[in-house]
């Protein structure tokens, strides 16, 4: 499997907002305005190429070698927890600038089950460790891509006249659906 | 088990690693942080506008936000907290939303435009439909906003707070496109200064205090005197005064004026509740910020100095006030009589001030009882010198200095210091005065020499009356109380008797001709005209400036810049910071001989000036500031749709009985005039204006 189709298919494709629908609430929470879309998606694709390595190698080197696959849930729940947690303090510590830019929104990802998704999908899919590390970016930026997008759609859907009881998340969830139709269009091209 | 192991073994793990990681990367929290944090209710809930109650209470430990911050926790828990930051709760600052236009379905339409539904999308379509840029616009994004129903969509379609919910989170000034809605403190609103971009009437703009006038209007027709008086107040603290002796510079640019030629009679109604307040018999009470320990001295407690004692006193400094006088109130005190500004109702307002806890030194001067250095030694932070413009003029002609001969200022100082009993000084007054100078102080003179018992007396000015600086209402309160006018007159020199006294003013005609750069026309000398006019009592009222004599006895004030009309120069006339940093000034001092509402506006600028040093900022003019300048557009030629209506004329003594004793002269409107008269106020806001509602 090229690189190339791993970054195409996992941005456009399999985009994990769009054709997964996963990560849904972030999607609808965060993009109400671009600037905290351009945040969360920042946020997201720090933490998922970091969570997207340490799974690979807790999966591989262990869960697969002690024949425990089936704890693979609820280990990777634990570690990309404690992974954010982590990523958190130090990067107070350390980083005191990245943090003040990416430190509000580290707790909303520490349950994201797009990161969560992002993961399941590589080891499904048996990636090598840098074909795991390549699709883990592409999966984040497919999901910066598409939050980003649908920020500057719901910025101009208060342009639009909604009924009363279709206003807000309903609103939203119509446009996202009729994003994804758009996303549809790529299918077939990896 | 080996699932269990696992599982145990990658639990352990991360906690391990999550525990040493804590101890690595500990980063020092100020422990009342997590104090402060339990106290509040936990819930994330971001009414208070922080992400989280962690943030809040960050914010509250760097004292961004007051101790009741949190929104659910309630009064128990802000008393608790407060308590941890050891500051009192009770004087902590409140945050309240305002919406500043007063706008409404006023401004003509652009175009129309169906179907939007929230401010935000309108005004990204030509900046909404209104022709009114800086306006409300009407769709309630706040109101959707606020979470706490405190705001509502009022009478005049525009929303309204109700202060008594709001919590001041902020949301409703975020949702605002149009930066209208805004969350202030009370030190925000005392420092705020007109701009370019505000929505003001032509009176607000014009005023030199910069006081809300068509608001305090507003709450007087709506009965609210409380507010109104806060609404000068927060501009100007010598309301008394000003409702008494102000000219009124805001009437002449009032747009009831264009078509009915006659303005609100906007001063008569800052009386009226000024007056309302003191005859209640109580004090409303006036708020201070949280103490911040800077020491401020004001020099001169006049208007200027009296005014930015009170603003910083209300910011939170602590301020004493050093005067050369007996008694505090500077020229508006010793150069105002007592027919025009009774001293009884000076001394209520000074006291007033005072009340804050502003401490004051009388009979101390500068230059001999105090310097700069005496002060700094003190440990006063700043320095502000409203020293006013206590020194006249002279008219440098032969004679001035003979026996009868007075100058303006001098004459009325010295006046009241005998009569209030400050002085025994016995003050001559002639049979036959003469008072030369067509200013407010030349008509001080001559009305309080009518009232001295002087049988004749003549005011002498080189310009004709329409050229008079003195206020049209003094002019004329002149004429009826029998003053002699003589215009178009030069003097000349002074004649004297074989004693040495006064016995003459030879004066030469004039005629005018060319206008001069003051845009008044210049008057010419008539060659052979000279005039004898008999006297025994001289008064030169032509003008007065700073008295900078302390720059010889004072070291540290050497080298203050001072201008060639001896005033003090500041760098930028917005900022009013000396060439000496830690010196500011204001008033008289600042502009020369100007009007009390200018030194009480001066005496603002300065205190924020000197709020902002104090605060280690810089110390630069207001931003887009409208200073001494009108709005572009906003003032009309003609304002169509106006009715008819006649100003409330202003109740005075009879002519004979006032002119015999030195009772207040000019009466306060009654409630039901001022009420009728408010009426009148066309509440312009800035590009729309209010037809006239037929009541």
């Amino acid at each position: 499997m090229g690189y190339m189709e791993i970054i195409i298919g996992c941005i456009f494709v399999n985009n994990i907002l769009l054709a997964q629908f996963l990560g849904n609430c972030p999607f609808l929470g965060t993009s109400k305005k671009m600037e905290t879309a351009v945040g969360m998606s920042m946020a997201v694709i720090f933490v998922l190429v970091l969570a997207g390595t340490i799974t690979w190698l807790i999966y591989d080197l262990i869960l697969v070698r002690f024949d425990l696959v089936y704890l693979r849930t609820i280990s990777f729940i634990l570690v990309i927890a404690s992974l954010v947690q982590f990523v958190e303090m130090f990067l107070k510590k350390s980083i005191p600038a990245l943090y003040a830019g990416l430190g509000i929104f580290l707790p909303l990802i520490t349950t994201n089950c797009a990161v969560m998704g992002a993961c399941v999908l590589n080891v499904d899919k048996e990636l090598t460790f840098v074909q795991s590390l390549v699709a883990s970016f592409a999966y984040a930026v497919g999901f910066g891509l598409a939050l980003i997008l649908f920020a500057g759609v719901r910025e101009r859907i208060i342009l639009a006249r909604v009924p009363k009881q279709l206003e807000d998340t309903s609103i939203g969830l119509v446009t996202a659906g009729v994003i994804a139709l758009a996303f549809y269009a790529f299918k077939g091209m990896v | 088990m080996t699932a269990f192991l696992f599982m145990l073994g990658i639990g352990g793990a991360c906690g391990i690693v999550l525990a040493v990681a804590s101890r690595v990367f500990y980063v020092y929290e100020d422990p009342r942080i997590a104090e402060i944090e339990s106290l509040t209710s936990g819930a994330n809930c971001g009414g208070c506008g922080y992400t989280g109650c962690a943030a809040a209470a960050t914010a509250v430990v760097g004292k961004k936000a007051k101790p009741s911050v949190c929104v659910i926790a309630g009064m128990e828990a802000a008393t608790a907290i407060a308590q941890v930051m050891g500051m009192d709760p009770g004087t902590a600052e409140t945050l309240l939303s305002e919406n500043e236009c007063r706008g409404g379905d006023r401004a003509e339409d652009k175009y129309e435009y169906m179907g939007v539904t929230s401010c935000s999308a309108i005004d990204s379509i030509h900046g909404g439909k209104r022709v009114c840029s800086i306006g409300c616009l009407g769709y309630g994004d706040c109101i959707k906003a606020c979470i706490f129903d405190a705001i509502e969509m009022g009478p005049e379609n525009y929303p309204v707070v109700i202060e008594s919910k709001c919590v001041g989170c902020g949301a409703c000034q975020t949702a605002c496109p149009k930066n209208i809605i805004k969350v202030k403190t009370m030190s925000d609103r005392l420092l705020t200064f007109n701009q370019f971009d505000a929505a003001l009437s032509p009176c607000a703009q014009t005023c030199p205090a910069e006081i809300d006038i068509p608001k305090y209007i507003r709450q007087i027709r709506e009965g609210d005197y409380e507010g109104s008086v806060h609404t000068i107040r927060e501009r100007n603290p010598l309301l008394l005064s000003c409702g008494r002796v102000c000219p009124h510079p805001c009437e002449d640019k009032c747009r009831r004026d264009i078509e009915d030629e006659e303005p609100v009679s906007i001063n008569q109604m800052k009386r009226f509740v000024a007056d309302f307040e003191m005859n209640s018999g109580s004090r409303f009470n006036i708020p201070c910020a949280p103490s911040t320990g800077k020491k401020v001295a004001v020099i001169g407690g006049g208007p200027a100095g009296l005014s930015c004692a009170f603003f910083l006193r209300r910011l939170g400094h602590d301020v004493e006030i050093f005067d050369m006088m007996p008694k505090l109130g500077g020229m508006i005190r010793y150069g105002i009589p007592e027919y025009r500004l009774p001293k009884k109702v000076l001394e209520w307002e000074i006291e007033g001030i005072l009340n804050l806890g502003i401490k004051s030194h009388v009979n101390v001067k500068l230059g001999q009882d105090i310097t700069v250095d005496s002060l700094k030694e003190k440990g006063f932070d700043a320095i502000f010198m409203g020293i006013g413009a206590w020194k006249d003029y002279n008219l440098g002609i032969e004679g001035e200095d003979l026996n009868g001969c007075y100058t303006g200022i001098d004459f009325l100082s010295r006046f009241s210091l005998t009569q209030h009993g400050d002085s025994d000084e016995k003050i001559f007054v002639g049979k036959k005065c003469v008072v030369i100078g067509g200013g407010n102080t030349a008509i001080d003179c001559v009305r309080t020499l009518v009232r001295l018992g002087a049988d004749e007396v003549s005011i002498v000015y080189r310009r004709t009356r329409k050229e008079m600086p003195a206020n049209m209402v003094e002019i004329e309160a002149a004429e009826h109380e029998g003053i002699n006018f003589h215009f178009l007159a030069a003097p000349n020199k002074v004649v004297a008797d074989e004693n040495g006294n006064v016995k003459g003013l030879e004066y030469l005609k004039m005629e005018l001709g060319e206008p001069d750069e003051s845009g008044r026309r210049r008057p010419v000398p008539i060659e052979g005209s000279e005039t004898v006019l008999d006297t025994d009592m001289l008064v030169t009222a032509i003008g007065q400036g700073p008295d900078v004599s302390f720059k010889e006895t004072d070291i540290a004030l050497e080298n203050l810049e001072t201008t060639r009309w001896s005033t003090i120069d500041s760098a930028d006339p917005e900022t009013l910071q000396t060439n000496i940093p830690y010196i500011f000034t204001g008033g008289d001092s600042a502009t020369g001989a100007s009007l009390v509402v200018e030194a009480i506006g001066g005496g603002r600028r300065a205190a924020r000036s000197i709020h902002l040093y104090l605060n280690g900022e810089e110390v630069t003019p207001v931003k887009r500031s409208l200073f001494k300048t009108h709005i572009p557009g906003t003032i009309f030629e003609s304002v169509p749709g106006i009715e008819q209506s006649t100003r409330t004329e202003m109740p005075e003594l009879p002519v004979d009985e006032r002119i015999k004793t030195f009772e207040e002269a000019d009466l306060v409107i009654t409630q039901k005039d001022a009420i009728k008269e408010s009426k009148r106020c066309l509440d312009c806001c800035r590009i729309c204006y209010n037809r006239d509602v037929a009541a």
